[in-house]
């Protein structure tokens, strides 16, 4: 019997978390496409690679059930791999750093614009809610003009429960969505 | 949690309207910009250098979601002052009420001038919310300041403080705030339609709209692009763009997708080029999603 997979996007501005998320659920290791970050962002501490391509995890269900997560490159000059890898997924994660207000209105940018590929259900994952100076899941609605009937779900994304619980409530939105078209 | 921020990032009409939308209690405090040698990297993977707090500005009070009060770091607030600028005083009753009523409280004082019929209560309370309304116009007009929202924290209690519905002040700051700013970023698409929020008739209680923004309200259909909405009202784009971008940060109204129309492009900032829509996945049946659902729980 062929092996069927299926395919999920997780999607966010620069260093909000793709990566680690991925990291966090993923069976296998990340196969990651970074490339280093020049060595004076590096010094001033902001994250020292940077997701090129894309980054790839994979949940094995059965012997003919395979989910993959994609995660795209959050900088906007390799926003040339957004539509490849949006391209059949069954539905997308937005990722928000919940403490960089500086990155919302990329979010939001990054949002519209994957709602645009394919109408798919997605989730917005308030991501680092450890984090001292996090914005709440409620405010960051606000924020993001996020409509009430979509989740807006907070996250840490180095947590694994955290990032199960995310993937669980889109797969959730997922059977909604498909209830409803019945 | 906290609200920082700089509203380089998140204007101070969206903080207004997160304030105003989730009810919230407190301070937000407006600090001068101060370029630092940390370099931060914004959403898009930009780099910039990071703007640190100064000296306070401005502080802008509310309570359950009401502007209360504001004040300006550099102008003198007192009460006396207010009045006078107002027109209740002149410059000579205020110096000496200044002068004489430094140790009492606005609230002490208020009362005082009330008795003496110098002004009434109803002076009192036009002339704060007057001085605290033109405050936030002021400050929504700036651009770059970092901002911090401090739940909880109010006025001292000797303090006169005024309710004032946001709605009306978002409006009406939105619409002199944009005399300086592309419309264009924040409505890229007239080819959207408008719709009321639920409850509208709550929504549109108090407001005061213009007769072009009560024009433009009349044809308020999801079935409308705000396209054929400027036509019908004989409007620039940009008049448009100015009228139903003030009624969106008000909450008066919601931007949908007209019937027939495909999924909307963006134009994200920044981006040139245009995103192709990609066909839907493939047929999924709903057991795959369930087996989904059990491996994830399992793992």
């Amino acid at each position: 019997m062929p092996i069927q997979t299926v395919k999920m996007v997780v999607t966010g501005p620069f260093s909000a978390g793709k990566t680690e998320f991925i990291r966090s659920i993923s069976e296998i290791d990340v196969v990651t496409t970074d490339e280093t970050i020049s060595p004076e962002a590096a010094e001033y501490g902001v994250k020292e690679q940077t997701t090129v391509a894309m980054d790839f995890g994979r949940i094995t269900v059965d012997d003919d059930l395979v989910l993959y997560l994609f995660g795209t490159p959050g900088q906007r000059r390799f926003d040339f791999m957004w539509e490849i890898l949006a391209e059949g997924m069954l539905g997308f994660v937005v990722m928000v750093d919940s403490a960089k207000p500086e990155t919302f209105r990329e979010a939001k940018s990054i949002l519209e614009t994957f709602r645009a590929y394919a109408p798919t259900p997605y989730v917005v994952a308030a991501n680092k809610q450890d984090h001292p100076e996090a914005w709440s899941p409620e405010d960051l609605r606000i924020a993001l003009r996020i409509e009430d009937h979509i989740k807006l779900l907070p996250c840490v994304a180095t947590e694994r429960e955290s990032v199960k619980n995310v993937l669980l409530e889109l797969l959730y939105s997922i059977l909604d969505e498909m209830d409803a078209g019945q | 949690m906290a609200l920082k921020g700089n509203l380089a990032d998140f204007s101070t009409t969206q903080i207004l309207n997160l304030i105003h939308l989730a009810r919230k209690t407190g301070t937000l405090r407006l600090f001068e910009p101060v370029v630092s040698d940390e370099i931060i990297t914004d959403g898009a993977g930009n780099k910039r250098r990071r703007i640190v707090p100064g000296e306070e500005r401005a502080s802008i009070a509310f309570r359950d979601g009401k502007l209360i009060l504001a004040a300006m770091g550099d102008q003198d607030g007192h009460l006396a002052n207010v009045l006078h600028k107002a027109g209740k005083l002149n410059a000579e009753q205020a110096r000496i009420i200044r002068e004489r009523g430094a140790k009492y409280s606005d609230k002490a004082l208020a009362l005082m001038l009330i008795n003496a019929n110098y002004v009434t209560q109803a002076d009192v309370v036009r002339s704060i919310k007057q001085h605290t309304i033109d405050i936030v116009y002021d400050v929504m007009t700036w651009e770059r300041e970092p901002f911090v929202f401090e739940e909880n924290l109010t006025p001292p209690p000797d303090r006169i403080t005024v309710p004032i519905d946001l709605k009306n002040v978002i409006i009406e700051g939105t619409r002199r705030a944009q005399e300086i700013k592309p419309l264009e970023e924040e409505l890229p698409n007239l080819d959207m339609a408008l719709k009321f929020p639920e409850s509208p008739g709550e929504k549109f209680r108090g407001i005061h709209l213009s007769v072009d923004e009560w024009r433009v309200v009349s044809y308020i259909n999801p079935k409308n692009s705000i396209r054929q909405i400027a036509k019908a009202c004989n409007m620039t784009d940009t008049e448009i763009r100015r009228i139903v971008y003030a009624l969106l940060q008000a909450g008066l109204v919601q931007l949908v997708r007209p019937p027939g129309m495909q999924a909307p492009v963006p134009a994200p900032a920044g981006a040139a080029r245009r995103p192709v829509v990609v066909p839907p996945s493939q047929a999924i049946e709903r057991s795959v999603v369930e087996r989904l659902i059990q491996r994830i729980k399992e793992s």
